[in-house]
């Protein structure tokens, strides 16, 4: 029997509020084994630290039992303490009665019979603890950053400037992302490609960094830093090495009605393209697809005109496998569908578009070449509409719940612009709120209000009404006038709620990071981790943990590089040493063990046993610890019962179960 | 194919072509509208009140026949349909509503929802097939150009009618294409016609449907259809003359062939 020593906190009001910690203490000094029971305050703080390393010394506790946050939270500090104190890091356990108990229950006689039980089963597991010792592993120093846009771009330039390699991997055929579809960029309207290209043309020039373009991330093992990760290079059908970026292939390609990605389907791409004229890398790609060649056989006109011989219609897929100590995602985002809000008509007309429609409208190298016209008709627009939060803050299940942060700045730079640029057009914005928090952010929307007169109305848009005479009638309400108003426009621009890129679930679920309803990647703390996922070894930049913009996105992919570069700057990581091993006794060799390891760290060898003086060669389970992440799936599967996992050891667990409910 | 059928008192009065061109068509399509026993007036107006549970026992009566019977109950009244699948979707989905209706009517068998309400346009859509339909059209209406005019009761509310895009739907264009003709996509086609507010304020329920003729025309219908009574009469009175409305089964009526019959 240890001699153990429980600590009840109070996290203030958190749990105490709920819980009756004078009552948890007084049962705990019940239990066998309890020498020593205190409550505090505040557990964590430095007093509550050295309240339980003062008992380690002074009661010569073999074991602690913390009875207060999640051990997500706290574990590794109580753990800490009690080291410093002598005792072994592993004889410590934590009983959540914070997230278990006091924040999910109201009644307090309830919340502290549950309490009670918690630190029950955990004095029941800690008396069967043993003391572990965490091994070591190595670390890669690279890092793989999935997401070529400027998230991932300034990430990997911050790691590389460091001096670590990283690879960025990007589906796409160029870098660059959205911010490359973007014209201007608030608060200061500077043009976003000559802020995004140099830096562009750094992360590839680089001696540090290395580009997969065209590629994706097509399966991921191992652990922090020691990650394996496949990509695949997808078949560019052009030889790198050869094309000279020159352009005639595109010029001459015959199939030339593909919507363009990367003008929103408003222009037309031929077969083999580079998607905008400042892609990196300069080469473009043969969208198989729509190739005639690829299509029909004949064709070839490409391979004839190019004078490099650049073009390989035989090229192949290449998987390139590569080890990886830290990975960041950067994988952005993407514009709802508009399939749910057919009421403003966006199927219906081709003057109703979103706004990044509009911003490669008003883009010199747009669709219009810059030229602020309808789709429809090319005709100069006079009176425009603006509609906020489509899809954003949305009460049902048709839309996002969130907000999604960039629209009221966005809009108020494409109503600043319109009316600067073309100042007999009338421009109408209707908005829930105006959300402006950010440096320059008011200052920059109220110039669009009392500077350019622009016209905000708060209120919603409840249908956009196509007329036959080509205009559109937009009906809203006016909440401040308290009246129903009925406005017709020449173009509509929607402000598209933004989501996760779809891809990101996949990715997610290939680096084991959680994600949430939303599919935004989850970070390791709201508040105090950002920039980290639970998962150790996976770092998050830009708006695929949550909506942002580029001043912010900028700053968090630098956060998620100092990360990761903290991560390559260690040579060894402790390792977890709650690892699985097999009783070479109890071992049938059935192999089902290593069917459910997602970690492929259970192997056989055939060992000569020695079982009750009957000496024979048996097929035996064998752990890899260097793999072994502790999941305990085996343990569970075992139909012998060899299979048992350290810290958690089928009678640990037993004794937990047996505390809970006998 | 039998379902059972609930018409409605409209259906028995001012809407009689309504009700006559669909069984004549069901024949022609091969199947058959079975008129249930002794239904009661469905209310005409969803009651909105979360304790009221009277006006929604004709309904219940109605579902549960059909539901005795084994068949989908099949309507054509927008107001009916509406009330009708409304109410079944209470009795599915809201336990005191589905305990009160069912301590009320005292069946065999308690009722919580089990009949399948189908509206006429459903069956020719779900069951019978637009494909099979067009087939089976002997007389096209060539060269029509119909507008298409929902209301919003087959529609609204949209997870509950179950019915069609509320924005932008298209089951009537799709029938339309069916029998032939055109149709004249416009947007006010899934507006209100000012329903029973005629009665108290006929000028606002003439705005609107001066609005939703206007727009029809505007985009080139020569003719509107529709499934509901009501909507053709706020529209008959005080739409433009030279814009006819006819019930959606009229037509399919002539382009089957048994119009006349």
């Amino acid at each position: 029997m240890q001699r153990i020593g429980v600590f009840v906190c109070h996290c203030g009001t958190n749990i105490a509020a709920t819980v009756d910690v004078k009552k948890v203490v007084e049962m705990a000094l019940a239990e066998p084994g309890v020498v020593h029971a205190e409550d505090y305050q505040y557990m964590c703080s430095e007093v509550g630290q050295e309240k339980i390393q003062n008992a380690i010394r002074e009661k010569n506790l073999g074991g602690v039992v913390v009875c207060s946050c999640s051990p997500r939270m706290h574990e590794t500090t109580f753990r800490n303490a009690a080291q410093k104190a002598g005792l072994n890091p592993y004889m410590v356990e934590i009983a959540n009665i914070r997230e278990h108990c006091s924040w999910i229950h109201k009644d307090v006689k309830e919340a502290t019979e549950k309490a009670v039980i918690l630190m029950r089963a955990a004095v029941a597991k800690v008396n069967l603890n043993t003391p572990l010792k965490a091994g070591e592993s190595r670390v890669t120093k690279r890092a793989l950053v999935i997401g070529g846009g400027i998230a991932g771009i300034q990430t990997a330039l911050d790691i590389a400037e460091a001096g670590y390699p990283v690879d960025i991997v990007e589906k796409t055929p160029s870098i660059g992302g959205r911010m490359s579809q973007l014209d201007k960029t608030f608060p200061t309207l500077d043009c976003s490609s000559c802020i995004l290209t140099p830096k562009m043309v750094d992360a590839s020039a680089h001696p540090n960094i290395t580009l997969y373009t065209y590629s994706e991330v097509e399966k991921v093992s191992g652990f922090v830093g020691d990650f394996t990760v496949d990509i695949r290079k997808k078949a560019r059908s052009v030889d790198m090495s050869k094309c000279t970026g020159c352009g005639v292939c595109q010029e001459k390609c015959p199939s030339k009605k593909i919507p363009s990605e990367f003008n929103r389907g408003l222009s037309n791409r031929t077969a083999i393209y580079t998607p905008f004229a400042q892609a990196i890398p300069n080469v473009p790609v043969i969208d198989r697809e729509n190739c005639i060649k690829f299509k029909t056989g004949k064709c070839g006109v490409c391979s004839k005109v190019c004078q490099a011989g650049a073009i390989d219609y035989n090229q192949k897929d290449e998987i390139i496998t590569e080890k990886y100590g830290a990975i960041v995602v950067a994988t952005g985002f993407d514009m709802i569908k508009l399939d749910k809000y057919d009421e403003y008509a966006y199927s219906q007309s081709k003057d109703v578009i979103t706004s990044l429609e509009l911003e490669r409208i008003m883009n010199a190298a747009g669709p219009t070449s810059g030229h602020l016209e309808r789709l429809s008709d090319g005709k100069a627009p006079k009176e425009i509409v603006f509609i906020q939060c489509v899809g954003s803050r949305c009460a049902d299940d048709r839309g996002k719940s969130y907000c999604s942060k960039i629209c009221c700045m966005y809009t108020a730079k494409h109503a600043m612009l319109i009316r600067d640029k073309y100042p007999d057009v009338n421009v109408t914005v209707f908005y829930i709120d105006v959300r402006t928090p950010g440096k320059n952010f008011d200052e920059f929307y109220r110039r669009a209000v009392e500077e350019y007169g622009v016209n905000y109305i708060k209120g919603q848009v409840g249908k956009v009404i196509p007329q036959p005479n080509g205009k559109l009638l937009v009906q809203g309400a006016d909440l401040i006038d308290n009246k129903q108003i009925l406005k017709e426009a020449d173009m509509v621009v929607l402000a598209a709620a933004i989501e996760p890129n779809p891809d990101v679930r996949k990715i997610a679920t290939m680096l084991t990071a959680s994600i949430d309803t939303n599919n935004f990647l989850t970070e390791a703390h709201a508040k105090l981790r950002p920039v980290e996922s639970p998962t150790a070894g996976i770092f998050l930049s830009g708006v695929c943990q949550g909506p942002k913009d580029i001043p912010e996105t900028v700053s968090q992919a630098g956060a998620a590089a100092v990360k990761a570069i903290g991560l390559l700057a260690k040579d060894k990581l402790l390792t977890n040493p709650c690892t699985a091993h097999s009783d070479e006794l109890l071992s049938n060799g059935c192999s089902q063990c290593a069917h459910v390891c997602p970690y492929g760290a259970i192997t056989y060898e055939e060992r000569q046993v020695n079982d009750h003086g009957i000496r024979e060669v048996r097929r035996i389970a064998v752990v890899n610890d260097a793999l072994c992440q502790g999941c305990g799936a085996c343990t569970v599967t075992c139909p012998s019962g060899a299979m048992d996992l350290q810290g958690f050891s089928n009678r640990q667990i037993q004794a937990e179960v047996d505390a809970i409910c006998l | 194919m039998k379902y059972s059928y609930y018409p409605g008192c409209t259906l028995k009065n001012k809407a009689q072509d309504l009700d006559h061109y669909a069984r004549v068509s069901a024949q022609a399509l091969g199947f058959e509208l079975e008129e249930i026993s002794e239904w009661q007036c469905c209310g005409g107006v969803y009651p909105l009140g979360t304790d009221e549970i009277a006006t929604k026992l004709s309904s219940v009566r109605a579902l549960n026949e059909a539901k005795e019977k084994g068949q989908e109950l099949v309507t054509l009244c927008s107001a009916c349909h509406h009330v009708i699948k409304r109410v079944n979707d209470d009795m599915k989905h809201v336990a005191d509503i589905r305990t009160k209706a069912n301590n009320y009517m005292q069946l065999d068998e308690p009722y919580a929802g089990e009949t399948n309400v189908l509206h006429f346009l459903e069956v020719l859509r779900d069951r019978v097939g637009f494909d099979v339909l067009k087939e089976k059209v002997t007389n096209p209406l060539t060269g029509k150009k119909i507008g298409a005019y929902y209301g919003c009761l087959l529609l609204r509310p949209g997870k509950v009618m179950a019915f069609d895009n509320p924005e932008n739907p298209k089951i009537m264009e799709d029938f339309i294409r069916a029998i032939g003709a055109e149709p004249v996509i416009y947007p006010y086609r899934n507006e209100c016609c000012g329903g029973y507010i005629s009665l108290k304020d006929n000028e606002l329920a003439a705005g609107m449907c001066r609005k939703i003729e206007d727009s029809a025309a505007g985009f080139g219908a020569d003719m509107l259809i529709t499934a509901c009574p009501l909507c053709m009469y706020n529209l008959n009175k005080n739409g433009n003359e030279a814009l006819p409305v006819y019930y959606f089964t009229e037509l399919l009526a002539e382009a089957l062939g048994v119009k006349g019959v």
